[in-house]
């Protein structure tokens, strides 16, 4: 049994394709293994395999998935890390999870993150934090921490998570593990509980690249119940690359200059890749994103601006939580998200209405655009030098339980390096780049819109050098 | 920057039921953040257009055809207060 | 002494702000069917309940009527429209935000009639939001609940400039837009049921003046009638508060048509900040040649106010007459056929003269007063046929005009072929050629010899009782202007 949850996804695929190993043991091995976390990772946990098939025909074969709790999955509870929806189980189910249902993948289990996806941490979740399973009293990271943490202690093959500001990316990073953010539009958003609506995209959390490219695969696609959605050029290769002759890689001073606030352990993993990186043949050289330094003050415009309205509809009225129903209407809408928010969303619903108010959107909303416009401009021309732009992932490696949940603002800070992918709308992977201390270091490479496949093959080929291993948390 | 008539003003637009304590303490977290951000304030973006959607994508029409509705049994399952077939709320204006 | 106080004269302002839901067959964001009445809550789905992790995408017909009615208004299409969310917290709108337009809308401009449009947009329709208690009406209730079958409905709103003066003017306006949106298609217009829905922003002003007052805002009015009494006992209100020297508040007010009264209404959101920003769920409206074409293509030939136009300019209809027809459709539809069979059998009578448009058209009210203002002549027992042949035979004089409204009203009653009525009934025209007709002028001048001396002296003023006594005689079978020659020649010569 144990050998099973050593086999990445794609290798678990393949045996129970062969007919070596049965869906339902793996299955068992890992609802096991999930329903005895120690982690706080699952907010729920499947009770039995799925009756549906046995997945030997199904291209991701049976191999079951973790999934963000705030993903709507019919019947089981979605409540995306918050009090306000505890319990709450919709009527149906978010398209990219049925995709990946119908692709063979079937659920294993929900996992915390941080509420409404708003976090770098996990400690602002609504049923407690997760802790990281390289070091139990440190973060796994956010807002995907339990989908992360899950996949890194081997509580799940793979995970599906969410990305607005990094929430995919920086706990790959701080836990060990591969997290892919794809281009805007390029998955379905519907049925994702949502956070901010111009930023926020699922994406795979994984052990290793390949599984990355497989989820994912499985998940683009153009859905008509989503109309920001687009329709996927081509298929996600496996990726095979073995090298990088030919790439040029661009490193980004505006972000990974002195001034940056980077670790330096996480420095000197990050100057390691850069040097197996260059040994594999790519070029490397310093670019410019002028604008870059600002994406961080941009996106805490807006993306608390935009959360600020997708949370207007938690009001006690349809569903959720209700507090003083029996008082009046503007009492029982107040007392309810007084008492079903978290600290964190109420900051940021705060921070978005006033963003937002009358005599402050052009100050605040409307200059936030404007510098979007010029962060995505400087992409586009960066890469008409570059195939990818790469960094850190994160600043630091993963902090200490209530290091940082003093100080909203340092908390923010850990986003500097992944926001600005995120407001281009340009799909980025974080892949283990080494140790820190013990601690797990991530190496995030960005590319051009729909450059996923050449993104995944770069990635593999660097994962083959590095040669990380990701081990130790799931003995 | 923030004081607290401007945190009551905005916490009674996201209808939030903040208390003394956290009146107090958004006015100092939210002035910090918003010292930070403010510094884009001073960029140059005369003529930027703002960004609106990230995607080049226009006219996401669906056709004017019926799709099944949800069973009012299923949709009333989460409501707090279902009240004659529908969700029940404290009157609007009622004291 | 008494001092004189002068009175200002004071002249309305009022622009109008209407929502019309369109006749599409499902919801503007989603899939959901349009309610009729329908038991509640069975026409929801996770977008129109505003449930977690839900999405609006746009119908493309709602988009279509959109277009059709901008291009009614003749308005600039805009090439390039946006969706924004308007945010405020209310049990009707489950999202917190209604998806609307707000400065990049859909039509910009136009004109209908003499009132200009400043603009027309796309937005989705609240819920219903019921009150228990015995009024229904939501004060007296503690408990309230929301059916969500009408939320999403797609809603049309058009506003127009404050170009309208008067409260019969507005009442006439609306009726066009009506007619217009009628015979457009797009909506059942039926005010009663809440698929025309009309605000009224009114505001006075010195008479003269330039400047615009504090307008104050009438909030749905459901018929025709009360938007009439409401603007008009707004403007008394108003003209009131400013004779006393006081000002006018700007608020929003509820006209109630049974007591005649006007309340404020509570305010919805604090001072209004709706907090707009571009709606990121979904992505911009396009509208291309392609959709240009498909909306000219489903327009009809004529809209009221061309037809209107026509009926004036080449019909030589009176212009209020040329208005009337064109905005009752009813009327306008009836009258031409009654035309086109005035034509069709010849319209040359005994006389040898066609029967003018703006002589049938005169028959037509005498018609609407028989059956009714409110009913539609087409369902009369009088076919536009017989209306024709009736006129014509006036024009013919085979009938005297005060006849021919008898035979009229026995049509109305019975319906039939008016010239075999006016066989029956023996009503057939007495002309100066029946010498019975000599004789009864000659009764008359002899009945009345100080009338005829006036007359013969030159007053015509005067001919009044002698013409009566000869219509009496003939039970105004013979015509008025015949029975006035006739007296004329035998005292004139």
């Amino acid at each position: 049994m144990s050998g099973l949850i050593d086999l990445t996804a794609a290798q678990a695929a393949e045996r129970i394709r062969a007919g070596k190993v049965a869906a339902a043991d793996l299955f068992e091995a890992y609802r096991a293994r999930a329903a005895s976390d120690q982690l706080n990772a699952f907010t729920w946990v499947a009770e039995a395999a799925p009756q549906t098939g046995d997945g030997a025909n199904a291209p991701l074969g049976g191999v079951p998935v973790a999934v963000k709790d705030l993903f709507c999955t019919e019947g089981v509870p979605s409540q995306s890390g918050s009090k306000i929806l505890e319990g709450y189980r919709p009527p149906y189910t978010a398209t990219v999870v049925a995709k990946l249902r119908d692709a063979g993948a079937p659920l294993l289990g929900k996992t915390n993150q941080d509420e409404f996806a708003m976090g770098s941490s996990n400690e602002n979740s609504g049923f407690g934090p997760v802790f990281n399973p390289w070091d139990r009293s440190r973060v796994p990271g956010g807002s995907s921490g339990g989908s992360a943490a899950a996949v890194a202690a081997g509580l799940a093959p793979w995970a599906v998570g969410t990305d607005t500001g990094g929430s995919i990316r920086q706990p790959a990073a701080l836990c060990g593990i591969v997290g892919l953010k794809p281009t805007y539009g390029a998955c379905s958003r519907y049925g994702m509980i949502a956070f901010a609506s111009s930023l926020d995209q699922a994406g795979p959390l994984t052990r290793d690249v390949t599984d990355a490219a497989l989820m994912l695969r499985h998940m683009v696609g153009h859905d008509r119940r989503d109309s920001t959605s687009l329709d996927y050029p081509g298929e996600i290769e496996v990726p095979r690359a073995e090298d990088l002759k030919g790439l040029r890689l661009g490193v980004p001073e505006d972000l990974t200059g002195a001034e940056g606030g980077i670790e330096p352990g996480v420095r000197e993993s990050f100057e390691a890749t850069l040097a197996v990186a260059e040994r594999l043949g790519a070029s490397i050289e310093t670019c410019r994103l002028p604008h870059a330094p600002h994406a961080l003050s941009a996106y805490y415009l807006i993306a608390p601006a935009e959360a600020s309205a997708n949370l207007a509809r938690f009001d006690g009225v349809r569903y959720g939580l209700r507090v003083d129903g029996d008082k009046d209407l503007v009492t029982m809408y107040s007392r309810t998200r007084e008492v079903g928010f978290g600290a964190e969303v109420k900051r940021r619903i705060m921070l978005g209405t006033y963003a937002l108010s009358s005599g402050y959107y052009d100050a605040y909303y409307g200059t936030a655009q404007k510098v979007r416009t010029k962060i995505t401009e400087d992409f586009k021309t960066a890469f008409e030098r570059f195939d990818f732009i790469v960094t850190p992932t994160s600043p630091c490696t993963a902090f200490e339980l209530g290091a940082k949940t003093d100080d909203p603002l340092a908390m923010y800070l850990n986003d500097f390096l992944a926001v600005p992918m995120s407001l281009a709308g340009i799909p980025a992977i974080s892949i283990p780049s080494g140790l820190s201390d013990g601690l797990p270091v991530g190496f995030q490479l960005a590319g051009p819109a729909f450059s996923e496949s050449r993104l995944l093959d770069a990635a593999h080929a660097l994962e083959r050098a590095i040669g990380f291993d990701g081990s130790k948390p799931r003995q | 920057m923030l004081d607290r008539d401007q945190v009551l003003h905005v916490a009674r637009l996201a209808r939030l039921d903040l208390g003394e304590q956290e009146v107090a303490r958004m006015a100092e977290e939210l002035s910090n953040v918003l010292d930070h951000i403010e510094k884009i304030r001073e960029l140059d973006l005369e003529g930027v257009p703002p960004t609106s959607h990230v995607i080049d994508v226009v006219n996401a029409l669906r056709a004017d055809d019926p799709e099944p509705s949800l069973p009012r049994d299923v949709i009333l399952a989460a409501a707090p207060e279902p009240l004659h077939d529908g969700f029940g709320v404290p009157s609007p204006g009622a004291a | 002494m008494s001092t004189t106080s002068t009175s200002t004269a004071y002249e309305p302002v009022i622009g109008l702000e209407i929502h019309v839901q369109l006749d599409t067959r499902t919801k503007m964001f989603c899939g959901c069917r349009l309610s009729f009445n329908d038991p509640p809550n069975i026409h929801t789905c996770p977008t129109c309940l505003g449930l977690p992790g839900a999405l609006p995408v746009v119908n493309e017909r709602a988009i279509h009527f959109g277009i059709m009615i901008g291009l009614a208004l003749g308005c600039d299409i805009a090439e390039r429209s946006l969706f924004h969310r308007k945010n405020y917290f209310y049990p009707d709108l489950p999202k917190g935000y209604q998806i609307s337009q707000y400065d990049v809308p859909l039509c910009r401009g136009g004109r209908l009639g003499d009132v200009r449009i400043h603009r027309v947009h796309l937005e989705e329709d609240a819920a219903k939001l019921n009150h228990l208690g015995t009024s229904g009406r939501i004060h007296g209730s503690d408990r309230s609940w929301v059916d969500f079958n009408r939320g999403g409905t797609p809603l049309v709103e058009i506003v127009t400039e404050p170009d309208i003066s008067s409260p019969e003017q507005a009442r006439e306006w609306l009726i066009l837009l009506r007619t217009t949106l009628q015979q457009l298609g797009v909506s059942d217009v039926d005010m009663s049921q809440g698929s025309l829905r009309c605000d009224a922003n009114v505001s006075i002003r010195p008479a003269g003046s330039t400047r615009l007052g504090t307008k104050t805002e009438l909030k749905n009015m459901n018929s025709f009638a009360f938007l009439e009494r409401g603007v008009r006992a707004e403007i008394e209100r108003q003209t009131h508060l400013l004779e006393q020297g006081e000002a006018v508040v700007q608020e929003t007010l509820h006209f109630d048509p049974v007591s005649g009264g006007l309340t404020p209404l509570r305010s919805k959101e604090e001072a209004h900040d709706y907090r707009y920003f571009p709606e990121p769920d979904l992505v911009p409206l396009v509208v291309g040649e392609e959709m240009m074409t498909a909306a000219r293509a489903d327009m009809p030939v004529e809209l009221p106010a061309e037809r209107a136009v026509r009926f004036e300019r080449e019909l030589g209809l009176h212009a209020d007459t040329a208005r009337l027809f064109a905005f009752r459709a009813e009327l306008g539809d009836y009258f031409e056929r009654a035309l086109n069979a005035a034509g069709a059998d010849g319209s040359r009578g005994n006389g040898g003269a066609a029967l003018e448009p703006a002589e049938l058209s005169n028959w037509i009210p005498q018609l609407v007063e028989r059956i009714g203002s409110d009913a539609d002549p087409a369902t009369s027992n009088v076919t536009p046929e017989s209306l024709a042949a009736l006129a014509t035979m006036v024009k013919a004089k085979e009938v005297s005009r005060d006849a021919a409204r008898e035979v009229l009203t026995l049509l109305v009653n019975e319906g039939g072929d008016p010239r075999a009525i006016v066989e029956r009934e023996g009503l057939g025209a007495i002309t100066a050629e029946d010498n019975g007709l000599a004789e009864i002028v000659d009764k008359a001048i002899a009945s009345d010899p100080a009338a005829a001396e006036q007359v013969r002296a030159g007053n015509m003023k005067a001919i009044g009782p002698l013409v009566g006594y000869v219509m009496r005689e003939t039970k105004g079978r013979a015509d008025g202007g015949e029975i006035t020659r006739l007296i004329r020649e035998r005292l004139q010569g």
